[in-house]
């Protein structure tokens, strides 16, 4: 019996018809994760319970309660959201011991549904990063080459389904955290509309761009994960009220007549890898087969997209982040008791022990730009531009339906090759930021392999709150063979 | 521009950050490198552009004022570094020294 890459939704059946219990798929993944997880290392840490609570799913089950198309699946959670009685590190230092008094909306909510908790996944510090290298608990690495990064910073979340430790993966977006490394371990990822999933209990990096995302196998189970997560949420005034779509079925229209638009500033990018571009053209044709129509579009401002999201990025870090001042909660270490204020020294020192270097890069940055005599310059300069941006996703939209581009400019690369380089780490990001700074969703796709045997992967882009035509397109795509989900074995020890 | 060391001092004294000497000098570099790649933004004519700090058009989100559960005290200080199961303990805000010279 191989779990692995059995889509949720099929597993949740089986479970439901009693061909296995919700115990026996939570005992298969858990000892997936003790054969791989040395390798990976997917886990800030394991769930405690988990077994109990798949057996609780197990005995409302067979009462006859109805609890969603997705209870008793096993499910690993990014270490950025909430869960009470348990630890949620954030990948960081500061919060290593934190046990929040409360849950995060989008978990409390698959949860409800009878989803099981397996574990919490590991992340770049506070979700800053894209290669999951700056997490206080040691890099993730990339099931396919282990050498090489997951991605980040849901690293962890994507990482843990390419080498088969669970059957769906929660994660967060806030500049690709969702889709690119999706797209370094050749997994589905969807970064929802903003406002879509309530944030409620995530873990604030840059409160108008994060956002919570799932990532699976299997196109139709980000939908039924999406019919569990969407919607308005009381504790969140920036969730939206729209009515939340049936999700799931609005899969299986027929492509023909979309409209999908190709950004010829991304695919004629100097940056892009050929056979990332080869993805691109290839999902372009199945597309075209699939009886879409293909149209070139000029988005002006793409190269500004970079610059303008680690201006707001970091702007709002720096803002968000204050509140770690060793009083609350998170780590404290006394300064200088003769300091002029002992509890300044206190603050400072908590603070600068507590945060590593690139989570002190951004707040550094974030503090700069927004400070006396440089905020006119650069914070709102920044904004300016993101209103820019955002015009030339609405002139686009105008004209197609999706947009179809790249993830990631090349596929995962080795461990430790930009660690110290920042500027080059984030330009990674330049495909995936439009739509964080525009509040779009998007999508990863996988698109098969690279000569070398590493995933790449495909963008989808489309208007606010038109997750379902993404899902339908990335869906179809995935029943006309764009991909087929895999699993890495762990290296031979 | 080009950010020195005294520079990143005042920063790192506005965001509540400590850095040694070393520290100092490298983020004078990284930041000033970081910097001036935002600066690309300067290329950008936004003469007349509404600045955008929020994909919502979502404003001043109201709710009836109905009293709702919250946080207990103790959930409230369970993760506190220190307190005294009323109140978060800190360090004295003003120390000897400041007393000392005032």
């Amino acid at each position: 019996m191989n779990l692995c890459t059995l889509s949720a939704l099929e597993l949740a059946t089986r479970i439901q018809a009693r061909e296995l219990s919700s115990v026996e798929a939570t005992q298969y993944f858990l000892s997936r994760i003790a054969e791989t997880e040395q390798h990976i290392h997917a886990f800030t840490h394991l769930a405690e319970g988990a077994l109990d609570r798949a057996e609780q799913i197990d005995s409302r089950l067979k009462s006859g309660e109805q609890l969603s198309p997705l209870a008793g699946v096993p499910i690993a959670i990014k270490d950025v959201l909430c869960t009470i009685g348990d630890r949620t590190t954030c990948g960081s230092r500061m919060l290593s011991e934190y046990r929040p008094p409360y849950m995060a909306t989008a978990v409390q909510k698959l949860v409800d549904a009878g989803l099981v908790i397996v574990g919490k996944t590991n992340m770049d510090e506070f979700a800053m990063g894209g290669s999951t290298e700056s997490s206080y608990l040691g890099p993730t690495r990339n099931p396919w080459d282990v050498q090489r990064t997951p991605g980040g910073s849901s690293g962890g979340a994507a990482a843990s389904l390419a080498a088969g430790m669970c059957s769906l993966s929660i994660g967060s977006d806030t500049g690709g955290s969702v889709r690119q490394p999706a797209a370094f371990c050749g997994v589905c990822g969807l970064k929802p509309t903003y406002g879509r999933i309530s944030r409620y209990g995530l873990v604030a990096f840059a409160s108008s761009l994060d956002q919570v995302g799932p990532l699976a196998h299997h196109v139709q189970d980000l939908a039924a994960c999406m019919a569990i997560m969407a919607g308005h949420d009381n504790r969140d005034s920036t969730s939206l009220a729209a009515e939340v779509p049936d999700y799931l079925a609005e899969l299986g229209r027929p492509l023909k007549g979309l409209k999908v638009g190709i950004i010829r500033e991304q695919v004629e990018h100097a940056a892009l890898e050929a056979e990332v571009r080869d993805a691109v053209s290839h999902t372009q044709r199945m597309l075209e087969e699939l009886g879409a129509s293909i149209l070139e579009i000029d988005f002006p401002h793409q190269e500004y997209a970079v610059p303008t999201y680690y201006l707001v990025a970091p702007c709002e870090a720096s803002s968000n982040l204050s509140r770690y001042d060793g009083v609350h909660y998170g780590y404290r270490e006394l300064g200088d008791a003769s300091a002029e204020s002992p509890l300044d020294a206190m603050i400072s020192r908590s603070r600068s022990r507590g945060f590593g270097p690139e989570v002190k890069r951004r707040i550094m940055l974030g503090t700069f730009a927004l400070s006396a005599g440089y905020y006119d310059a650069y914070y709102k300069k920044a904004l300016q531009v993101r209103r820019l941006i955002t015009q030339d996703y609405h002139r686009a939209f105008q004209d197609v339906d999706l947009l179809l581009g790249p993830v990631t400019p090349t596929p995962a690369y080795p461990l430790g090759e930009k660690l110290d380089d920042p500027v080059q780490m984030y330009l990674g990001d330049l495909f995936t930021v439009g739509a964080n700074l525009a509040g779009l969703p998007a999508i990863s796709v996988p698109a098969g392999f690279t000569s070398e045997g590493l995933p790449v992967a495909v963008q989808l882009q489309a208007p606010a709150l038109e997750e379902s035509r993404l899902l339908n397109a990335a869906f179809q795509l995935q029943q006309a063979g764009l991909f087929t989900p895999q699993v890495a074995e762990p290296p031979a020890t | 521009m080009e950010l020195s060391t005294d520079d990143i001092r005042k920063v790192a004294s506005l965001a509540r950050l400590e850095f040694s000497e070393q520290e100092l000098a490298s983020f004078s570099t990284q930041l000033s490198r970081i910097v001036a790649f935002v600066e690309k933004l300067n290329e950008v004519d936004t003469a007349g552009v509404e600045e955008m700090a929020h994909p919502l058009d979502v404003h001043s989100v109201l709710r009836a004022d109905e009293l709702q559960p919250g946080l207990s005290r103790e959930s409230a200080l369970h993760n506190a570094p220190s307190h005294d199961d009323e109140c978060f303990l800190v360090p004295p805000v003003l120390g000897q020294k400041s007393h000392g010279s005032r």
